[in-house]
């Protein structure tokens, strides 16, 4: 028993991801004190770089920006740095005929192709606006009488209506659609059709051929969509979120983990962390996700069980698994040009491909030829790797959380086979070059990065589990059913990927209490 | 494999007493309870109703769904589980309880046995294990469908006692009502705990299915000379009525089958607020029926004591007779007490017409319909609301209770 009265704040964020960086930048932008403890050794959760063999760092989760919410970066003055900003996504082919597409523009694919696309690419960007304005808003709640709801809802409505009639009837078809049927409809080329396909589906359990894949894409579209790689790796972005929030006033303490929320009388009076020392306050935001924050940190005793049970059905089981390689050089890649070895690299060379690779994880098995993104991030940023030596970061799907007999040392020697084996005919060399390798399975990211089930998007993103019903139906607006509990991590509305969406939103929801 | 594409190899299941209910059994009237054979009377329901009030009836209770909690964490989840404060119930008690879902409506009423120092079991009419599993989530607990192995009797009536004695039964005579004691039969743990569906003096008997066969046979023989009886559910209803118990599917539906807004009750539309302990800082409901305590309920269950003597089975209620009368709710039980001579019914009315209508003492209307051969009659009878239960017999209370 500590005698000392414990530290008294407005508000406590649970862990320093992106999320919880601008929700508290923002908490603290409104003259809240705000205290934020983070249970790793530097700020940015899945967003972080850390080294992971001598002398080669590397983003050690998220490694790519596509769609860091402007209304997040405007309401912060926030402005990232990027080493390379709207990369191209080169889809690889054995034989040297890459195809290249960034924004609306598609090179190397055939004529009608590349027409086609830039349509296809306009489309879905307006589309994909319906999706940004529905994404930096908490969800109204339905069946209320509350007239802010009611607004929410119109104005959803009213956004949707915009596009006209047949944009939005053909909007409402695609949501549920799958991205399979809608590259066939208008694409011949496979690798294009491979790359989109992979596009729509990363970091979820979809397969292109799953409902809702068209919907994924959207959502990767959505306030941005143009692939950047942030100069330091995406711990700098961490860092500069931690900065900005730490000018606001936010005390920002690391390796403090937080042990449990602690509960009086009914509602939430501040958190515990692992080392015994406690802090009050009446609000208390968690980052992590759903299911760790209120099974573990929170106690299924202090809510109720038709919430528990939702809460425990949450789809979390991670798909993607990433693979950190230092190397002595850049490999050599057939047909690729010297500037292309900047840009994101996909091996998924047609669409069917991709829905194969899906199928294993079904049944607890990774793909034995995955689909895989690759960057050398260290082309552009010379902090990450020594001088002339290079660094590799890849995500690997499909690679099941719960592998069937366990992820054992040679379960995860024959992942890493599966790998090289798969990337080897198109960088023959690669393999000569890898001085240190690390990878990680959607169980390593969840110990490393306390997501449960090491999913991305602390949940799965499907419509089962997205808007008014993210994480779960009843308590989708950051509130929890227990008073001074919130969440702003990636589990609730919007979802994962470096938006900040989720974070902002939180905070909004916050303040608006306050208000009144 | 040929013919059907799996086997059942038993349609209705049949209760360890079954045998001996069937060799008894006269009238052939049979139903089922949680997937078992159980008799809605045997010889006649009326004899068999008497055995309960003026000797001793036998029910078998078998079918009744039994979960065992067990494991640290058992009390703090019965806990969340029900409105009551379950660390009121000490072990070898025997608590009532009712449980509801986030709505705060009602999803069962049933009993906690605190068996032995952090362990209960939990019985229910309805199956519930989908639910209390869902609840166990996130506690270190153990609950396990025990409903296949233990064997239930319900013995019930003023000479239960007695019989019970005969029979070898330890520490009766200090048992009170809601206690229960593990006694030995014949090297089997048999678990006896005072507790019924009859609202009069009664036990219930607990014992591993493999011995149910020699407890009923040394139960009877006890009893032969007291007139212990077996009964059916016609007869237990009936008792039931009188006590004033509420039964599952009659007088309200379990929320989690319910499918239309509105067609649920919560503990407080039951008369079950006494039940519900807002001093739990959390229980499943609890935000819920807070709620309802500020805004109001919308039902009101209320105890009705009915001119004449048809049942007012399904019957309207209503608040005043005549042409400017309104529909303000219905009966969900009804029937003729032999033993109290009335005619009682437990209705749902509007909890809004309540404040005028329905205190302890006010009068109702109740609109019986009935059919004298072919041609349909209707008497508007007046009934009283009333506070207590229609039959509360000292003897249920007394404890030693009285030798028969």
């Amino acid at each position: 028993m500590t005698t000392e009265r414990p530290e008294r704040f407005d508000a406590i964020v649970i862990g320093a991801g992106h999320n919880g960086l601008v929700c508290a930048a923002l908490l603290g932008k409104a003259g809240k004190r705000v205290l934020v403890l983070e249970a790793g050794s530097q700020v940015g959760g899945a967003t972080v770089t850390r080294e992971f063999a001598d002398g080669f760092a590397v983003s050690a989760c998220a490694h790519l920006v596509y769609q860091l919410q402007p209304a997040v970066t405007r309401a912060l003055d926030f402005k990232p740095k990027y080493a390379v900003e709207g990369l191209d996504t080169v889809a690889l082919d054995r034989a040297g005929a890459h195809v290249r597409y960034a924004g609306g523009a598609l090179r190397g694919a055939g004529d009608g192709d590349n027409e086609r696309y830039r349509d296809f690419h306009r489309r879905m960007t307006r589309y994909a606006g319906v999706l940004e304005h529905w994404l930096n808003r908490p969800p109204p709640r339905l069946a209320t009488r509350d007239l802010d709801d009611r607004l929410g809802l119109l104005g959803m409505g009213l956004r949707l209506r915009r596009l006209g009639k047949r944009d939005m009837r053909e909007f409402l078809r695609l949501i549920t659609s799958n991205m399979h049927d809608e590259l066939d409809e208008h694409f011949a080329s496979p690798l294009l059709k491979g790359a989109l396909a992979f596009d729509a589906v990363l970091g979820t359990g979809l397969g292109p051929r799953s409902p809702n894949s068209v919907m994924t894409y959207l959502y990767r579209l959505a306030g941005g969509g143009e692939p950047a790689v942030p100069a330091g790796g995406m711990g700098l972005v961490a860092a500069d979120l931690a900065g900005i929030a730490s000018n606001a006033g936010v005390d920002i303490r690391t390796d403090s983990a937080v042990a449990r929320i602690v509960v009086e009388t009914g509602r939430v009076a501040g958190v515990e962390t692992v080392a015994g020392r406690r802090f009050d306050s009446r609000t208390v935001i968690s980052n992590a996700d759903p299911k760790h924050t209120i099974i573990n940190l929170l106690g299924a005793r202090h809510v109720e069980t038709g919430f528990t049970r939702r809460i425990h059905h949450i789809r979390t089981q991670g798909t993607a698994a990433k693979l950190h390689l230092a190397l002595a050089g850049l490999p050599e890649i057939p047909g690729l040009e010297p500037r292309d070895y900047a840009q994101r690299l996909v091996i998924a060379p047609d669409a069917h491909y991709v829905e194969r690779a899906f199928n294993p994880v079904k049944y607890d098995e990774f793909s034995p030829q995955p689909v895989i993104e690759m960057i050398f991030p260290s082309l552009r940023d010379t902090s990450l790797a020594p001088d002339g030596k290079h660094v590799m970061s890849a995500i690997v799907q499909y690679v099941p959380y719960a592998l069937a007999g366990g992820w054992s040392e040679t379960a995860h020697q024959a992942l890493m086979d599966a790998v090289i084996r798969t990337i080897r005919p198109y960088a023959p060399d690669l393999e000569s070059r890898i001085v240190a390798c690390e990878l990680m399975t959607p169980a390593d990211i969840e110990r490393e990065f306390m997501i449960t089930g090491g999913h991305w998007h602390h949940g799965e993103l499907s419509l089962a589990q997205f808007l008014f019903v993210r994480p779960v139906a009843g308590a989708a607006q950051y509130r929890m059913p227990i008073d001074g509990l919130y969440l702003c991590g990636a589990g609730t509305h919007p979802g994962g990927g470096v938006s900040g969406a989720a974070g902002r939103n939180a905070a909004n929801v916050i303040l608006e209490r306050d208000k009144t | 494999m040929t013919g059907r594409p799996f086997e059942v190899p038993q349609g209705r299941l049949r209760t360890p007493f079954h045998v001996r209910l069937a060799a008894l059994d006269t009238v052939n009237a049979w139903h089922t309870w949680n997937g078992y054979t159980v008799p809605d009377a045997l010889y006649c329901a009326e004899i068999e109703y008497f055995a309960i009030r003026n000797a001793c009836a036998v029910f078998d209770l078998s079918p009744m769904s039994k979960y065992r909690v067990s494991g640290p964490d058992a009390l703090p989840y019965l806990d969340r589980l029900v409105t009551r404060d379950v660390r009121k119930i000490p072990a070898g008690r025997v608590g009532y309880a009712v449980w509801c879902d986030d709505r705060g409506q009602v999803i069962d009423d049933g009993t906690v046995f605190h068996l032995r120092e952090g362990e209960y079991r939990l019985c229910s009419q309805e199956r519930h294990l989908a639910w209390l599993l869902s609840a166990a989530v996130g506690f270190d607990v153990t609950v396990v469908d025990e409903t296949a192995d233990v064997a239930a009797l319900a013995v019930q009536g003023p000479s239960s006692f007695s019989i019970l004695e005969r029979l070898g039964i330890q520490g009766l005579d200090t048992l009170k009502p809601f206690g229960l004691t593990h006694n030995n039969f014949g090297g089997t743990e048999l678990m006896v705990s005072r507790t019924g569906f009859t609202g009069d003096l009664g036990y219930e008997l607990w014992v591993e299915p493999s011995r149910a066969l020699d407890l009923w046979d040394a139960l009877f023989e006890a009893g032969e000379l007291t007139g212990i009886r077996p009964i059916g559910t016609d007869a237990l209803d009936l008792a039931r009525i009188e006590a004033g118990f509420l039964q599952a599917r009659a007088d309200f539906l379990p929320s989690e089958s319910v499918l239309r807004n509105g067609r649920t009750r919560s503990p407080l539309e039951l008369g079950l607020g006494w039940l519900v302990d807002f001093k739990k800082p959390n229980f499943n409901g609890r935000r819920a029926l807070a709620e309802e305590l500020r805004n109001g309920s919308t039902w009101q269950l209320v105890k009705l004591d009915i001119d004449g003597n048809k049942p007012a089975k399904d019957a309207y209620v209503y608040d005043r007779p005549g042409r400017r009368k309104r529909e303000i709710g219905f009966v969900t039980s009804a029937a003729w007490s032999p033993v109290c001579k009335k005619n009682i019914a437990l209705a749902t009315v509007r909890a809004s017409a309540r404040a005028a209508h329905a205190q302890p003492g006010d009068k109702l209307w109740v609109e019986i319909y009935y059919q004298h051969e072919m041609h349909w009659r209707r008497v508007m009878a007046g009934a009283e609301v009333v506070d207590k239960p229609f039959w509360f017999p000292a003897r249920r209370a007394a404890t030693p209770p009285a030798p028969y």
